[in-house]
């Protein structure tokens, strides 16, 4: 349990400041970050703007929110967090990496790949992304593992059977490939390959989607439970503010790349401030 | 931390008679506070509440009377912050921050706030689906018990205690709270409130959908908070049924405030 002195004075965890990241040539027009866009598109080149100063800071043991619509960049956001997409400005910085004071996306490939391996842990909105369908479960595990240096075979055998076990993947399955589980059995094992290396940051990129309902819980339950005793950070992503608002006390709100509300969830819910965050809000009642 | 309470003046002040309270004299003091609901859609403004002043003292139990729609719960849930007032401020003399303005804090002050100062409980029943009964209550007592200095045994021991003043019996305690009567959810959100005896509870007609005997329960704890030095300001239908308990009230009139007690 956290001390009350902690839960003050403590400093931010991860950092997010400033991030953009765009695709396309860009042009003068768009140069400038007020520029009026289409949604997230140049008028004049055509370059996507998928996220336009962004920034998020999570604190120890804090799960923050991430909402808003289809495109709104959340995904974007979270591959910049973690080094798989460059983003053209801004910083990633943790105090677990030289006190807070280097931005994490000046380090070099190897610094990064190593960070990538021990700090952050991801799971990917699309589980192709995340996991090698044709391993099995367990080799899945291992392979992270490998990735950040282990090499003793029974030891990540055991580690791995003990996360199947935590995400409540029968050990019968554990010798099966993704391929052969169902959508929310796939989000565990990312799950449990995500955790195998004990990263004090979990990016969750809308894990509960397209679950039916009661997969859906159990998948929130876990969340939960890792936050509770494993006290681990986590940004979650999701357009369902249902998910939102029962993990998150503290959230962000997307639209076209860029974070147009952010603060309390419940105040969020509750006294939406911004046109989008109200029709949001609005259409779930 | 600068506790120089004119560095936290806000700059929307409502009327210009404002003067810096005197953090002895009240744990709350709401000065011309204002909050109207703007609607993009419809370009409207519903309104809340406008230019609210009032003061709680340390110990009392004030309360908030007035009809439906007069105004009352947005003034509670512009304390805890679950609505953003837009003017005026509310001055809270937090024990860790000292005295402070809320419309001004942080996102994570409000969250210290509310897990170690401030309690509410509403009329409306929000229950964490998969969280049993008797989790629910631990879970509460446990976010305060570290900087408490209390050990699990003893939130354990606290929340059955808790449980059965609220006749909540053991055989419900393993159930998840989603499947309980109205009533039940009910006590069982105001255990989970009251077990972290909170420095300022807020109290949005808790009792409203409560039978008599239930009522006299929550009326009970009530008292031994207030004995024990919890502040309350509570809006409840029936004031009379407080009768004894509440030291001041409050009379709401159209989102104004009508007249003092
Ligand atoms: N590699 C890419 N090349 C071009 N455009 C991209 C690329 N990746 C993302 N985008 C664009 O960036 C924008 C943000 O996409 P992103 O996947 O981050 O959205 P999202 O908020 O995660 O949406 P969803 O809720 O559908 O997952 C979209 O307009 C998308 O088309
Ligand atoms: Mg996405
Ligand atoms: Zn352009």
């Amino acid at each position: 349990m956290r001390e009350a002195a902690c839960f003050l004075d403590e400093a931010p965890f991860l950092t997010v400041e400033g991030i953009s990241c765009s695709f396309g040539p860009g042009c003068a027009y768009c140069a400038d970050d007020e520029a009026d866009l289409e949604r997230n598109r140049c008028p004049r080149c055509g370059t996507i703007h998928a996220l336009r100063r962004v920034s998020l800071d999570v604190y120890p043991g804090e799960i923050v929110g991430i909402v808003g619509e289809s495109g709104s960049g959340k995904s974007t956001l979270m591959r910049c967090i973690c080094f798989d997409q460059q983003p053209s400005a801004g910083s990633v910085a943790t105090p677990l990496v030289d006190g807070g004071t280097r931005n994490l996306l000046s380090c070099s490939p190897e610094q990064k790949r190593a960070i990538r391996n021990t700090v952050f842990g991801m799971v990917y909105q699309n589980p192709w992304l995340g996991l090698r369908m044709d391993f099995s479960a367990l080799s899945n595990i291992a392979e992270q593992m490998i990735a950040a240096g282990n090499r003793n075979v029974e030891g990540m055998l055991a580690r791995g059977r003990s996360l199947l076990e935590q995400v409540n993947i029968p050990l019968s399955r554990a010798a099966d490939t993704p391929r052969e589980f169902s959508g929310g059995m796939q989000q565990r094992v990312q799950i449990a390959k995500a955790l195998s290396n004990n990263p004090p940051i979990l990016l969750l990129d809308e894990v509960t989607t397209g679950l039916d309902l009661s997969v859906q819980a159990t998948v929130l339950d876990l969340i939960s439970t890792l936050r509770r005793e494993l006290d681990v950070s986590m940004v979650v992503v999701s357009h369902d503010l249902a998910v939102i608002r029962m993990l998150a006390q503290r959230s962000s709100v997307m639209l076209d790349g860029r974070v147009i509300e952010h603060g309390l969830t419940d105040q969020i819910l509750e006294d939406p401030q911004h046109r989008y965050t109200q029709q949001l809000v609005h259409s779930l009642l | 931390m600068s506790t120089s309470v004119a560095t936290v003046e806000p700059a929307t002040v409502s009327k210009a008679k404002r003067s810096v309270p005197s953090p002895a004299d009240c744990l709350l003091r709401i000065e011309g506070l204002s909050k109207g609901f703007y609607l993009h859609e419809t370009a409207r403004t519903i309104q809340g509440c406008q230019d609210i002043s009032l003061t709680v003292r340390p110990g009392e139990f004030v309360g908030i009377t007035g009809r439906s729609g007069s105004g009352k719960s947005t003034i509670l849930r512009s304390v805890y912050r679950t609505n953003l007032p837009q003017q005026g401020a509310i001055w809270y003399d937090s024990a860790r921050f000292g005295p402070l303005d809320l419309l001004q804090a942080g996102s994570r002050q409000i969250l210290y706030l509310r897990r170690f100062e401030l309690g509410f409980i509403s009329q409306f029943l929000h229950v964490l689906p998969r969280t049993t009964a008797y989790d629910r209550v631990l879970q509460s007592a446990l976010e305060v018990a570290g900087p408490l200095g209390i050990t699990r045994a003893e939130a354990c021991a606290e929340t059955e205690n808790l449980l059965r003043h609220f006749n909540l019996t053991p055989d419900l305690w393993e159930l998840y709270p989603l499947t309980f009567s109205g009533g039940e959810k009910l006590r069982l959100n105001i255990a989970a409130a009251m077990i972290k005896k909170p420095r300022l509870l807020l109290l949005d007609e808790p009792t409203a959908s409560l039978d008599q005997s239930s009522k006299l329960k929550v009326r009970e704890l009530i008292k031994q908070l207030k004995q024990q030095g919890c502040t309350m300001l509570g809006i409840f239908h029936d004031l009379e049924f407080m009768e004894g308990l509440c030291d001041r009230e409050y009379n709401m009139h159209e989102g104004f405030m009508a007249r003092k007690g």
